[in-house]
């Protein structure tokens, strides 16, 4: 009797969990294409910003480029920007591991002389209402980066105001604007002295997926 | 009073998910930070626990007592993961400022609370309501609780409101006064516990009064202590 039942049940349990799964895995295959879609819409609408459609005449989603940064476990991925077969700029995602609670992922923008075009963060888990003034969406101190440039090797001006640099810091956050400042200044620093690595041919294609 | 009354006032005062069961506490307390951000959780929380609530009374004869528990879940967890997905696909502006409360979700007891209290119990229209008053309960307490740390912290009320309602929301946006250093406290989660034990203390208070209103004030005798000490 107890067997018997123990049978009934298990099946049942299983006869749940098979549906449960099949919902959710066929949720999954139909709306995949459209998610990617949604994504890669998201991508290309923050490289729109930072990257304005008049300086270039490629396609910035399909310049998607792999390169391995100095002392970097994973490849980082590069936007390029062409106008006429001439390099105008490039947008390269990094990460700043030293953010308040996690890595920020962020999109900096350079052009071919050296200077920030714009820096959107593409992920954070700072603190709501005080670290999450990076988003554009909260406050538009992220701006404070473009037209500057790195001048030689550690630059002093690169750091928050608090430790003598020239961006602001927020009231009761001064760690997340200070990883931002410092993951922004090894990527201008790093584009700036390698053009020739940034805009070369030889860099492989990224995989077709962006989960960004 | 009706069985639907009944519910409604279980749901919003009697029974509230937040303040007496006090389920739930995991996503209330980390995102409850600014009002839109409660009303956020608070809207999705609804959502599921009707859904939730209607499949598990719908399936509920089919499932022996013994195993319900694994199959709500399995019901409740697949329920959220195909919503994440449906808006992600198909209402990404909604997603993106709702989704990082969706999988918060699936940690909210008051849904696996309601489905084996309530929902699993009774037939669907009454399992239906009881989502929704239980949901709009924990809604209400939600939105206090995000108003007054919002308040305290950063002097604002409905900041962000239209990541969450769309572009006219951002008139919304109450400047109550300026904040020059921000009361951590108030936005961290300590505050949200503090708060929390605030808001309940203020309903045991309201409780009691009603209580001592309704006995109506007789004149009863003082007990006399036979005892000796």
């Amino acid at each position: 009797m107890t067997l018997s039942n123990m049978r009934k049940n298990g099946l049942i349990l299983a006869l749940f969990a098979v549906i449960a799964t099949a919902l959710v895995v066929g949720t999954e295959k139909l709306t995949a294409s459209q998610i990617e879609r949604q994504a890669q819409q998201q991508l290309l609408s923050t490289l729109n910003q930072i990257i304005p459609p008049a300086r270039h005449d490629n396609d910035l989603y399909q310049s998607c480029r792999l390169l391995t940064l100095p002392q970097a476990q994973q490849p980082s991925t590069l936007y390029r920007a062409w106008l006429a077969q001439k390099p105008q700029a490039v947008a390269m995602q990094v990460t700043a591991p030293n953010g308040y609670s996690g890595a920020i992922r962020l999109l900096v923008a350079v052009d071919n002389s050296g200077y920030v075009m714009g820096v959107r963060v593409l992920e954070h888990k700072e603190t709501p209402g005080l670290g999450d003034k990076i988003e554009t969406r909260k406050s538009d101190w992220i701006n404070e980066f473009n037209g500057k440039t790195v001048k030689g090797a550690d630059d002093d001006r690169w750091a928050v105001k608090r430790d003598g640099g020239m961006f602001d810091q927020f009231t009761g956050a001064t760690i997340t604007p200070r990883a931002v400042v410092g993951a922004v200044e090894r990527a201008v620093e790093f584009i700036k002295a390698n053009p020739e690595k940034v805009y070369s041919d030889n860099l492989p294609h990224c995989q077709e997926q962006h989960h960004e | 009073m009706s069985e639907y009354q009944q519910l409604a006032k279980q749901g919003l005062w009697s029974n509230n998910p937040a303040l007496v069961q006090l389920l739930g506490l995991c996503p209330l307390l980390a995102v409850t930070s600014t009002v839109t951000n409660a009303l956020g959780l608070g809207l999705a929380t609804l959502a599921v626990l009707m859904g939730s609530n209607l499949i598990v009374s719908l399936v509920r004869q089919w499932v022996p007592d013994e195993i319900r528990i694994p199959v709500f879940v399995m019901v409740i967890a697949a329920l959220v993961t195909v919503i994440q997905l449906l808006m992600n696909a198909y209402v990404y502006g909604l997603y993106q400022a709702l989704g990082i409360f969706i999988p918060l979700i699936v940690t909210n007891c008051a849904i696996i609370g309601r489905a084996e209290a309530y929902a699993s119990k009774n037939p669907w229209q009454t399992s239906l309501f009881d989502g929704f008053a239980m949901g709009l309960g924990f809604t209400c307490v939600l939105v206090l609780l995000g108003a007054i740390r919002e308040i305290l912290g950063n002097g604002t009320l409905f900041a962000g409101a239209e990541l969450l309602l769309g572009p006219w929301a951002a008139s919304l946006k109450i400047e109550l006064f300026q904040i020059d250093y921000p009361l951590l406290l108030a936005i961290l989660p300590p505050g949200a516990f503090i708060t929390m034990g605030f808001i309940i203390a203020a309903k045991n208070v309201i409780d009691k009064r009603q209580k001592m209103h309704a006995e109506q004030p007789q004149k009863s005798v003082e007990r006399a202590r036979v005892t000796a000490q």
